[in-house]
């Protein structure tokens, strides 16, 4: 469903990008690369906000005629940005009802972002990761590549 | 709990198998606590990971702080920061009064000489956890009376 997936590191360099081989990979790399600067403007609102609003997850960062791109921040503040296609109605949907109302967790949104994480963890606490190096690791490969096929 | 005392075990294999291999000359003598200090900071960052990813975004430096002081403490020593004082100009002093790593060594002034080698690993664990939010800092150690000891973090103002 996604068809690019890319973490940013702290100091916004991309640590992992990974787009579907069909398309224009470049278009991706831009793309992603525009997100940044409204995660930034998301997060300096954020910091104002009540306890219960400051979620890690940013929700839809901005639509393009063909895809939308959603984000998400680690408290580390890695950023992941995820770009799906617009005609994907599943996740859209339930995005706008839930987060209207709230409630983050029942969007699928959500979900995908905390698999992402939870990968992106493991792989931060294998000791022959070196923090900062790019993200090679197979696991992490194999489960962004089951969030691009996944049909929802 | 088992898990807690194999973390003291390891702790201090660590910490003698670095001094053992000073005295054979495999790393220089007065880089101990360094290297200790350099292996605290990488696990501190691969926690640190770990911890924060159910909480929610911290609002500031002293959020990030209480953070250390209660629940990282609590899942690494199992307790919190006895008192956490801080002069609201990037110089914060974490004061436990029972520290783990220090309850299974004598009371009184007979090791107090050999504390700060089982106080480096800490330093580090902080300086990690720290830095991986985004606060880059000096950590160092002080003990006056045995098991207690004080940390004190600086933050490095950009």
């Amino acid at each position: 469903m996604a068809v690019c997936i890319a973490v940013i590191a702290k100091e916004n360099y991309p640590l992992y990008i990974r787009s579907t081989p069909t398309e224009n990979e470049l278009k991706f790399h831009y793309m992603v690369h525009t997100s940044l600067d409204v995660v930034d403007e998301k997060i300096s609102a954020m910091g104002k906000a009540l306890v219960d609003q400051r979620e890690l997850y940013l929700g839809l960062l901005y639509p393009t005629e063909d895809y939308k791109v959603y984000g998400y921040v680690t408290n580390s503040k890695v950023k992941f940005v995820m770009v799906v296609d617009s005609s994907n109605t599943a996740l859209r949907d339930n995005e706008i009802r839930s987060v209207s109302a709230g409630d983050w967790r029942t969007t699928p949104g959500w979900w995908m972002f905390r698999k992402l994480h939870n990968s992106y963890t493991d792989v931060m606490c294998n000791p022959f990761y070196n923090p900062g190096d790019r993200i090679q690791s197979r696991a992490f490969d194999n489960m962004v590549m089951s969030m691009m096929i996944q049909v929802c | 709990m088992a898990d807690e005392a194999l973390f003291l075990l390891l702790h201090n294999e660590i910490v003698s198998g670095v001094y053992k291999s000073a005295e054979q000359g495999e790393v220089e003598n007065g880089r101990c606590i360094t290297k200790l200090e350099n292996m605290g900071f990488r696990v501190g960052q691969g926690l640190i990971e770990r911890f924060t990813k159910d909480t929610a975004r911290f609002k500031d430096e002293l959020d990030i702080m209480k953070f250390i002081c209660k629940d990282f403490w609590t899942t690494v020593f199992k307790k919190q920061i006895d008192n956490l004082r801080t002069n609201h100009q990037g110089i914060y002093v974490l004061q436990d009064n029972k520290f783990r790593l220090l309850t299974q060594m004598s009371a009184g002034k007979q090791y107090l000489e050999h504390a700060s080698k089982y106080l480096a690993f800490t330093c580090g664990l902080i300086r990690g956890g720290l830095s991986n939010l985004g606060i880059k800092s000096i950590v160092t150690a002080e003990v006056s009376s045995m098991p207690a000891c004080k940390f004190q973090v600086m933050i490095q103002k950009l």
